[in-house]
């Protein structure tokens, strides 16, 4: 069997998985969100936590919740990592503080970008106590968002949008850790590891000596795509052999990384309760998916017939079909996990997954923030678009007015302006530029590939980047942090805003949101308002590497 | 064509005005585009060249392009407004006092409640409602209707508009309106847009224009540590020229055009919208309220049938009835005629010597006494009953029963009875007077229903009745034997239903309903109460406008999304023209994405800079003729307007950049 | 007269019921939601930071024992390494690994992160080629290329079939004896198309040392 023909089938056994996947597990995902009962489990939580899950929240004080967790979330996680030294099983790991500090907000707004390195940064007890409990948290956040954002749509004149502490306890419970047990079982099965014992010192054949890692790998790997966290146990993330085995791992972790993302239109649609919405938003991701990934396959097809094959940064494993759509797939779901070295792309292929992330994970990006995403890209189009028809712009029924345009707006603004702003300063600062490994127009795209990973949430990066500096690591920092919650808050008083108005019978008259037409439309604006923001900086660097 | 290049050259000096900085903060699109031509002015004259100078006259021309869509779109109601001022001349008053003297007084020293004796010829001087009296009214000077009103005390046409004449009789009016407060004072106002405020949507739209213009501050201003990262960075002239060219500077320029040019197709169909916030619910209105009569019927019953009763003979009873309707001007009484001339064909009879009776509202009859003495009469069932039995006759036995069967079925039946010089009256026949749904409405109905519309026919029928109308008009639901209380229940269900609604009224009974309902439509003929109540007044009265009311709110909207998708459609061009044009110097491989092969990098970026001015001007006609509108089907609309605006504002800019770049190359110096 | 039913919130509330109780619970300050988030942190890490992680490493225990430990190779009784990580091979007899940037040592992991036309690869590049000696102007991209983890453990069937005529030169056996173990232990891709075709330099180097010792 050819490469192509096998990269190919590949790419159709991910497909045929989600299209099947999809329509049960979104189908799920509503009754988990609507249920009115409390599993045994869940009632023990909110009592030992001592909320009221039976209390409904106004968008403000939703927003406080989520405020509150995460910023426990970052506190807790940084005097963990500081900790660490003190507490059993340490190893010898250790993080600067501006380094814990860049960790601990990069998990909590599953951003998961790394400043350490695995193997030496964090002890098992911050891998599994910490970090692995945020990729579950983090991505519950997500999910937490985008489902008061569809009951802001579907709510009739009310003041609540749910209840935070519900919709988190949920996402991890009946969602996050079925999935993820399942998950890791399955790469246990193909050989990732699980075990606590200290890492084994092996005296190979040949007379050279290799240390054999260990931890709790499997339990991570599972939720870490799962979440699309993809923040790695040890450095090389699923390049790495105990990380990601064979093919065979290398597939479900696509697929866990897909899975929810692809699933929450579904979602959507029946919460709306009209299915043919959720259809869109998934034409509409599915769409940048696969056009994208046809973009950055061919990139390194056309760049493997040159003489290094474009293996340098590959596994033989899998090869560059298996790297692409990986890579593909980490830098559109805002997971961040990598299996191959993207800064080791050709210009284009490098370009590819960098404009993934710039088009601000929708295609299908992170778990909840995914559809949060592509709803706000939605009520852009129907914005624009929607005055067209002749109508004030409406979406499921609420209208478009000042206010929401307005956050919408804001949410478009801020990400770009985290990136553009960033990625500026730091090239314009010598201590910034130092950490650079590429010149010329490959070195400006390492660092903006740096601050459009942190900004949008995904994590991985041009890892020739000496990113752990001081500078880097406070920047990166404010980058996720802003990049995640900024947009959150705006969401949630979006949200509530929808939620209050009433909501208006569908008819002829209003803009049809449901059909592949508007799909092809919320590409569109995705594609051009990324475009338009993007293009100088992608010509003076990924367009100006290839063309040169 | 002609008339907006007149408007335009006489225009020019407030678009000059308008380059006042103070007037552009409305505008933070056109704003940033000012700041940038100061910018560039300021360095071509510190580095002359003949780029810098073409850019820096290029963007002023811009900003003046913007102004002058604007100062167009004002000059067609200014235009207006001097005409209705004209009327508005100083008038005197005669204010009549508690103990029924008259003094003279000024037009504008008159107060609210005071009472004023309007006589022939004269000049009503202020709004109010006609308390005593009635008159025939000329109204031309505000609905340019030429026909006269009537104007009574009582009931809903008591209305009169100050600066209209009098023609006939000698009316009291009291004054319901302080003087510069009048209606046409507000009209003024209106058309000349002293009034104007951004409307909701154009708020929104706003906010988005500017989050775009921050978006394309950001990627313009970050660009100069980018390009030094690895060499130098493009001039300061050149980034303020692709600023400019990315923010949404179409648009922006012609947004307030486009607003002032939607009330103004308004007030040239003579509806006068009290807020521009209206206008665009009228576009958003997804239930229309419409009376029955006048707007779903013709506002006349015609003749559908003639019954024969007690025993006539059908053709006796045709000509009876066409005789008696023979001297009835009413639309009535003709369709009467015209139905019974068809009946009989050619035999037709015009009597000879025949006196006509009038109708009286004392005998509710009408008819004609011929020469032989024979009486014919025809009237309302009671009143035809009284007068045969006057006569000593007896109404025919199935009267009753033809008269209720035709009531039944939503018709006004008219009893047609004879009397012989020298017998007693005796009951023939009775007419069926239908109600007749206006030609085309069925088909106008079907089309609102496709653009999400629904009809509610409004009626003070009985259910039957109406119901049998709705049927054949094809309205998708009725309100029968419907009080003010009704009309006011139904909007508030619907609106609760998160619908807007939309209705016409004219009577003091509907200002609630009118006030109520989204977009309410006052007839001016109407009461005083109900046009103060609407967001509407509708100057020919003709309530079948509310479906052309809807239709300019719709492509009001539909312009302004068409122009804000073409603009930002036509970014990608000017990245085309300008991005190889910047950058070659640095890494000359970018020449590739020379797609249209400009002549040089400077030529490249002054040909968008170009495009960008002179496609404001090319759309002024456009925004203030506003988008064609056809009522299709949303998702038709979508596509249609996707692939004009959309497909079109990708395409256009890369042909007229092209050919600009043709000639622009051509200047020496670049 | 029809009427229109006001379209139902289509999401109910998880907890409708208790709305229409007034005991509606506005935690409102920042400093409450901070203490509940601090609970519910505790909460959560004890659920899938203690409790999930166990129960895969109990089912890992119980039937994947090998993998959960990192599938290591014994030999005699002896761990020579883990099926999974490449190692560093030196010496003649042995099949060679890729080029790696951590020669497998294995304590951290990683690649090169250069683009293929930067110059500090493509010195590399030479070196390598140079290194094969003859086979060097022919050599597969996997010869030449560091992978991402530096752990490597496959090479190409045409590396693997580059070296063979060294390996049995060093060690005194037939090309073709060499090339069957080659062709032994060259994996088809996974159920006939997932993956690449690969051969595993451990497993093979210890099936020759069997060879060999035959």
């Amino acid at each position: 069997m050819g490469t192509t023909l096998s990269g190919l089938l590949t790419i159709a056994t991910v497909v045929l998985v989600l299209a099947v996947a999809h329509v049960p597990l979104g189908d799920a995902m509503a009754r988990v969100f609507t249920g009115e009962r409390h599993l045994r489990v869940e009632s023990a939580v909110y009592r030992l936590c001592g909320v009221s899950p039976s209390s409904e929240q106004r968008w403000s004080t939703y927003a406080l919740s989520v405020a509150g967790f995460s910023a426990v979330s970052i506190v807790g996680l940084f005097a963990l990592i500081r900790f660490q030294g003190s507490l059993p099983l340490a190893r010898g790991a250790a993080m600067d503080t501006d380094t814990a500090v860049n960790t601990a907000v990069s998990f909590a707004t599953n951003t998961n970008w790394q400043s350490y390195v695995g193997e030496v940064g964090a002890s098992p007890v911050v891998q599994t106590l910490g970090l692995a409990v945020q990729n579950f948290v983090s991505a519950a956040v997500g999910l937490a968002i985008a489902v008061a954002l569809i009951r802001g749509l579907t709510r009739n004149a009310s003041t609540t949008l749910g209840n935070f502490w519900v919709d988190l306890t949920r996402s991890v419970v009946r969602i996050l850790l079925p999935l993820a047990a399942i998950g890791a079982i399955v790469l246990l099965a193909g050989g990732v590891v699980q075990d606590l014992t200290a890492p084994e010192v092996v005296h190979g054949l040949s007379g050279v000596d290799q240390t054999v890692q260990s931890g709790l790998i499997a339990s991570q790997e599972a939720i870490k795509e799962l979440g699309t966290n993809g923040g790695g146990y040890l450095n090389a993330n699923s390049a790495h052999p105990l990380e990601n085995p064979n093919a065979v791992t290398n597939l479900v972790q696509v697929v866990l990384m897909l899975v929810i993302p692809f699933s929450l239109p579904r979602t959507y649609g029946v919460l709306v309760g009209d299915r043919r919405q959720g259809q869109a938003v998934l034409a509409f991701m599915a769409t940048l998916w696969v056009a994208m990934l046809a973009v950055i396959t061919w990139a390194e097809t056309a760049a493997a017939t040159g003489p290094l094959g474009a293996m340098e940064g590959k596994e033989v494993r899998f090869g560059v079909w298996g790297s692409t759509l990986f890579a593909h797939t980490t830098t559109a779901t805002s997971t961040g996990a990598v299996n191959s070295l993207h800064e080791s792309y050709s210009p284009l292929g490098g370009g590819g997954v960098l404009f993934n992330m710039m088009l601000g994970e929708v295609s299908p990006g992170g778990v909840g923030a995914g559809l949060y995403g592509a709803l706000v890209v939605a009520i852009l189009a129907v914005f624009v678009a929607g005055l067209m028809v002749g109508r004030t712009p409406e979406i499921v029924g609420k209208t478009v007015g000042r206010r929401e345009i307005t956050l919408v707006a804001l949410v478009t603004v801020t990400t770009p302006a985290l990136v553009l702003l960033g990625t500026g300063a730091a090239l314009a600062l010598g201590t910034a530029r130092a950490g650079l490994l590429g010149t010329g127009p490959h070195g400006l795209t390492e660092m903006l590939y740096a601050f459009t990973s942190a900004s949008n949430n995904n994590g991985s990066a041009f890892a020739g980047l000496t990113a752990d500096q001081p500078y880097l690591n406070l920047t990166l920092a404010a980058c996720m942090l802003l990049g995640r919650f900024v947009p959150i808050l705006l969401i949630l008083a979006l949200a509530g805003s929808l939620a209050a108005q009433r909501r208006r019978p569908a008819t002829d008259g209003a803009m049809p949101t449901h059909t592949p037409l508007f799909a092809g439309l919320m590409v569109g604006v995705a594609v051009l308002v990324t475009g338009l923001t993007f293009l100088p900086v992608l010509a003076l660097g990924p367009l100006a590497e290839a063309l040169s | 064509m002609n008339q907006l290049v007149a408007l335009g050259t006489a225009s020019f000096p407030d678009a000059v005005r308008k380059l006042n900085p103070q007037h552009l903060f409305r505008s933070p699109v056109m704003f940033v585009v000012w700041v940038g031509a100061v910018l560039s002015t300021v360095l071509a004259v510190l580095h002359p060249s003949v780029f810098a100078i073409s850019v820096a006259v290029w963007l002023w021309l811009t900003v003046l392009f913007a102004g002058l869509a604007e100062a167009v779109a004002e000059g067609r109601g200014k235009a207006q407004a001097d005409t209705l001022r004209r009327t508005r001349t100083t008038t005197t008053a005669r204010r009549l006092l508690a103990d029924g003297a008259v003094e003279q007084v000024a037009g504008a020293d008159l107060r609210l409640d005071d009472r004023v004796v309007v006589e022939a010829g004269e000049l009503i001087p202020g709004d109010g409602d006609v308390v005593e009296g009635m008159a025939t009214v000329d109204e031309s000077a505000i609905t340019g209707e030429s026909a006269p009103v009537v104007r009574e005390a009582g009931g809903d046409r008591c209305a009169v508009t100050g600066g209209t004449t009098v023609l006939s009789d000698r009316i009291v009016v009291r004054i319901t309106a302080r003087p510069g407060e009048t209606f046409i004072d507000r009209m003024i106002a209106l058309v000349e847009g002293a009034a104007r405020q951004k409307t909701p949507n154009e708020i929104a739209l706003g906010v988005l224009l500017t989050v775009l213009t921050i978006i394309f501050l950001l990627a313009v201003a970050t660009i100069p540590p980018f390009a030094g990262f690895t060499g130098d960075g493009p001039s300061v002239i050149v980034l303020v020229a692709l600023l400019v060219c990315l923010i949404p500077t179409t648009i922006g320029a012609l947004l307030s055009a486009i607003g002032i040019a939607g009330m103004d197709r308004l007030v040239q169909r003579n509806v006068l919208a009290m807020s521009g916030r209206a206008v665009e619910a009228a576009g958003d209105v997804s239930t229309l309220l419409l009376d029955k009569t006048g707007t779903i019927t013709l506002g006349n019953r015609q003749a559908s049938e003639i019954v024969p009763v007690g025993g006539a003979h059908a053709t006796d009873v045709n000509r009876l009835a066409f005789l008696s309707s023979l001297a009835d001007e009413t639309p009535e009484g003709r369709s009467i005629v015209e139905w019974t001339r068809t009946q009989l064909g050619e035999y037709v009879v015009t009597p000879e010597g025949s006196t006509s009776v009038p109708f009286t509202a004392h005998t509710r009859m009408s008819g004609v006494d011929l020469a032989d003495g024979t009486q014919v009469r025809k009237g309302a069932a009671s009143a035809v009953r009284r007068w045969v039995a006057d006569s000593g006759g007896t109404p025919s036995a199935d009267l009753t029963e033809v008269v209720d069967g035709i009531s039944a079925a939503g018709g006004t039946p008219l009893v047609v009875a004879v009397r012989d010089a020298d017998g007693a009256g005796r009951t023939v026949g009775v007419i069926h007077l239908k109600d007749v749904v206006k030609p085309g409405m069925v088909e106008r109905f079907a089309e609102l229903r496709r653009m999400g519309i629904r009809t509610v026919m409004i009626t003070g029928d009985n259910p039957l009745t109406a119901k049998a109308i709705a049927a054949e008009a094809g309205v998708d639901d009725y309100l029968a034997e419907a009080t003010p209380e009704d009309k006011m229940r139904l909007i508030r269900e619907e609106q609760s239903g998160g619908r807007l609604v939309a209705m016409t009224g004219d009577g003091t009974n509907d200002a609630p309903a009118l006030a109520q309902a989204d977009v309410g439509v006052a007839m001016n003929t109407g009461t005083s109460a109900a046009k103060e109540a609407g967001n509407m007044v509708d100057l020919d009265s003709d309530p079948t406008k509310l479906i052309d009311i809807v239709a300019i709110g719709k492509q009001l909207l539909i312009t302004r999304g068409a122009l804000t998708t073409f603009s930002i459609a036509n970014d990608l061009a000017k990245y085309f023209a300008i991005i190889p044009a910047m950058f070659v110097g640095l890494y000359p491989g970018l020449d590739s994405l020379n797609v249209m092969r400009l002549g040089s990098p400077e030529s490249a970026m002054l040909s968008a800079v170009i495009f960008n001015a002179l496609i404001i001007v090319a759309l002024i006609p456009l925004a203030l003729r506003g988008v064609r509108y056809r009522p299709l089907r949303a998702d038709q609309m979508l596509a249609r307007n996707l692939l004009i605006y959309g497909a079109g504002g990708v395409v256009a800019p890369f042909i007229g950049i092209k050919l600009i770049d043709l000639l622009v190359s051509l200047l020496p110096g670049l | 007269m029809s009427t229109t039913t006001p379209t139902s919130a289509a999401t109910s509330a998880p907890t409708s019921s208790g709305r229409s109780r007034t005991r509606t619970v506005h935690l409102g300050s920042f400093g409450r939601q901070t203490v509940a988030g601090l609970r519910m942190l505790l909460v959560m890490t004890v659920l899938v930071g203690v409790l999930y992680p166990a129960v895969v490493w109990a089912v890992g225990q119980a039937a994947f024992r090998d993998q959960a430990s990192g599938s290591l190779v014994r030999r005699d009784g002896v761990v020579v390494g883990s099926s999974l990580l490449g190692q560093q091979w030196t010496g003649p007899q042995w099949f060679h690994s890729r080029p790696s940037v951590s020669e497998y040592a294995g304590d951290t992991s990683g690649g090169s992160n250069l683009t293929a036309t930067d110059p500090r690869l493509l010195r590399e590049v030479a070196q390598r080629r140079a290194a094969l000696g003859a086979g060097g102007a022919s050599a597969p991209a996997d010869a030449l290329t560091a992978s991402a983890s530096g752990l490597d453990p496959h090479i190409s069937p045409e590396y693997a079939a580059a070296q063979v005529f060294r390996v049995a030169r060093a060690r005194g056996l037939t090309t073709e004896q060499v090339r069957r173990l080659v062709t032994d232990h060259t994996q088809r891709r996974t159920l006939g198309y997932l993956g690449m075709p690969r051969v595993d330099v451990l497993e093979l180097n210890l099936a020759l040392d069997a060879a060999a010792r035959r």
